[in-house]
């Protein structure tokens, strides 16, 4: 579904991916974890086509097209969705205008029926309970004045509405306490199925007790330097992530 | 692809509205003199009060200066010797009926999207439209008159109801207010007039469509809208030029009174020519507006949405004179390119217990500035006098400028004045998020600025609300909605 082959880029000037390699298939969960600055988030956002980073080589291809030429609408339109790490506000915008209009926008662009505004009243109402959230929420302006864990929920309500076939949760975990991380982690269990594909970028395994994935990917320094089943994950949250680095070194593999 | 760039993409939408119609014109020579302003006042066949009141503004204004200093605006001096002070399409009467106006005219307010003949029109929108200098018609007169609101051009007015004219032009804005109303009060040709009789709600929202056609002429246009004890009337302001190299001149006055209990609530969308992307042409819009809340319980409301001109000099101000009156202020000023624009409003607390909110939204785009500039005053008399300003501005781009200047005196310490002020971006990832939600950059654009302008948009009428967001979209995107 998607494969990421040989990927470069740059974000002023730096070179932050220096070839990365993945493959993700319909209902496989990937998580990629990475110690800070280890290049996660930036793969995330080359992905989805953030304009401040810059490829300098390689392919990512999406249901059989190569995206990297395509404006981050375009790709969002195949069914690519990015769950942000710093969701965006949109101050005196409601999230029901907002959730509607990237609803009918990419179910349109699909050929697909849109959706008046009574009908997603009914449908984003169901959606509402798989993130436990407020049905208030949809009043409320996008994002503006929600603490870290709503606009994380956001995140995950918005995955839920737009139903896509790939789905990149960048550090959903992080400002969540143990309860809203199991809350969330619960809603994203719900929305996967066999026909989708997930990748959890996180720092830490915790966010992996609920969501279990099938491969675990370490990233340091702009590469992917291991992968492995979910048990890699719990090795790297007793050992650290220097012991990657340290093995690599005793292998000759690092450069 | 930067965040400036994106936008410039977006921004660079053609003036729609720029076309010139082709129409022999009856003109003055060019240039101001005494001749020139009787010459007026004989065209129009005007009662001697009328030709008085222009001539004392004439004298009072050759004495004063043109407001440089203090704006912050900068533009060449302007040469009032080389305006047309009166021009007007060349057919004979004002028309009673549709079927005499020029086609040529109907089919520019066609084109316009103001269709004239009233089975196409929006119904529950009376229209007068100014053409130049004059008023070329007025719809659903006949309608009003049923309820006793009278509604027509200014000039008909003048010959109809002198002793209306004569009581209340100039009670909100003197002849000698400013160098831009005492202009207008010399050489104003036409406009719109309104009178709500006592007890009365006008049946029909009221609506002045102005257009400049004439590439030398100058249009001052005059607007008197009268509400009597427990009235209420809503009115609406729209405008639009072609476009030209050169500038042109609106200095335009609008007073407005409202009585004990009566409310006018009047909506601007202002979208005259602004020049083209290096600034030359547009129009200088240099407007006073002013509404005497003279009753008890009164209450006046401006909308503005600031789209268009070069420049935009406009500050319309309620006398809250009245003991429990309300002024409001809401307004969205957009600037692109060049455009300048320094707008605001005041709010003259002179009765007890009187109120005013303010809520100002100033976007600016390309290499324009945009300040807000608004007084708040509360004199000795005005116990327990209340105001609330917001004021926000947006920045798109980073070659762009926005200021706020509030103004606030009080004489009386038992007023409460509030003034908020916040700045913002639009933002390379705000416009990400919602590309990555599948909206086109355009309709990300258009979200964000709508949401930001929501307060204003909230208070203008239906039919204006849609068409201001359309607007705020072509002047900042593709093609929306």
């Amino acid at each position: 579904m998607l494969n990421i082959k040989n990927l470069h880029a740059n974000v002023e000037g730096n070179k932050i991916l220096k070839g990365i390699d993945l493959e993700v298939n319909a209902g496989e969960i990937h998580a990629i974890m990475g110690p800070n600055g280890s290049g996660k988030s930036t793969l995330a956002k080359v992905i989805a086509g953030h304009p401040a980073y810059e490829v300098i080589e390689g392919e990512v291809i999406f249901e059989g097209q190569n995206i990297l030429e395509m404006d981050p609408e375009d790709r969002a339109r195949l069914g690519l969705f990015l769950a942000f790490q710093y969701p965006v506000e949109i101050p005196g915008v409601t999230n029901s205008t907002f959730l509607r209009q990237a609803y009918n926008t990419i179910q349109e662009a699909q050929g697909k029926e849109d959706l008046d505004p009574l009908e997603f009243d009914d449908y984003v109402r169901e959606k509402l309970k798989l993130v436990d959230m407020d049905p208030e929420f949809l009043k409320r302006s996008v994002n503006a004045g929600f603490s870290g864990g709503e606009k994380k929920r956001n995140e995950i309500l918005q995955m839920a509405v737009l139903n896509p076939k790939m789905s990149i949760l960048d550090e959903t975990d992080s400002g969540l306490d143990i309860d809203a991380l199991r809350e969330v982690a619960d809603g994203i269990n719900k929305i996967a199925d066999d026909e989708k594909g997930i990748i959890v970028v996180t720092h830490y395994q915790r966010l992996l007790n609920y969501i279990v994935p099938d491969f675990v990917h370490v990233m340091v320094k702009g590469r992917i330097l291991k992968s492995g089943d979910k048990d890699l994950a719990l090795e790297l949250e007793e050992r650290g992530y220097d012991w990657v680095t340290e093995e690599l070194h005793v292998n000759g593999e690092a450069k | 692809m930067s965040d400036t760039q994106t936008i410039d993409n977006v921004v660079k939408q053609p003036y729609k509205y720029g076309f010139v119609t082709d129409i022999e014109y009856d003109e003055f020579p060019k240039g101001l003199n005494e001749d020139i302003i009787n010459a007026i006042s004989d065209v129009k066949n005007e009662p001697d009060f009328m030709r008085e009141f222009r001539l004392k503004a004439f004298r009072h204004w050759q004495k004063m200066e043109e407001p440089h200093h203090w704006a912050k605006l900068h533009y060449p001096p302007i040469d009032y010797q080389d305006i047309i002070y009166f021009s007007r399409p060349k057919t004979k009467e004002k028309k009673d009926s549709l079927d005499e106006v020029d086609p040529k005219l109907l089919e520019t307010y066609e084109k316009l999207g103001i269709p004239l003949s009233e089975q196409k029109m929006l119904s529950g929108v009376a229209v007068d439209a100014v053409f130049d200098s004059v008023s070329i018609t007025t719809t659903f007169k006949e309608k009003l008159a049923e309820a006793g609101v009278i509604f027509c051009s200014i000039s008909e007015a003048i010959q109809k109801y002198p002793e209306l004219v004569e009581e209340y032009l100039g009670m909100a804005v003197p002849y000698n207010d400013n160098f831009f109303a005492s202009l207008n009060s010399a050489v104003f040709s036409d406009g719109s007039f309104c009178y709500v009789p006592k007890d009365t709600v006008s049946p029909m929202e009221l609506s002045t469509y102005f257009r400049i056609n004439n590439e030398n002429s100058g249009q001052f246009e005059r607007t008197l809208i009268i509400a009597e004890d427990n009235s209420y009337v809503s009115y609406l302001e729209g405008c639009t030029a072609p476009q030209f190299d050169n500038n042109q001149l609106h200095a335009a006055v609008v007073e407005l009174i409202a009585k004990d209990n009566a409310e006018i609530k009047y909506s601007t969308v202002q979208n005259w020519y602004s020049g083209d992307e290096k600034g030359k042409g547009g129009v200088y819009n240099f407007v006073t507006k002013r509404g005497l809340a003279k009753g008890h319980h009164s209450k006046i409301s401006w909308t503005q949405v600031e789209t268009g001109s070069a420049i935009t000099w406009k500050y319309p101000s309620v006398i809250l004179k009245g003991d429990h009156s309300t002024g409001e202020f809401y307004s969205v000023a957009l600037t692109n390119n060049k455009q300048q624009a320094d707008t605001g409003t005041k709010m003259m607390h002179l009765g007890k217990n009187t109120r005013s909110t303010i809520i100002s939204k100033g976007i600016s785009a390309g290499e324009s500035n945009n300040s807000y500039r608004g007084l708040v005053r509360v004199g000795s008399k005005a116990d327990h006098a209340r105001n609330y300003s917001q004021c926000d501005s947006m920045l798109i781009g980073d070659r762009c400028g926005a200021h706020t200047f509030p103004y606030i005196e009080s004489k009386n310490n038992t007023a409460q004045i509030e003034h908020e002020a916040t700045t913002s971006r639009v933002g390379e990832d705000q416009i990400f998020y919602l590309q990555q939600r599948g909206m086109a950059e355009e309709d990300a654009v258009s979200m964000i600025i709508n949401g930001f302008c929501k307060e204003v948009f909230k208070e203008l009428p239906m039919e204006f609300a849609v068409e201001a967001v359309k607007l705020l979209g072509l002047k900042l995107e593709g093609s929306v909605g």
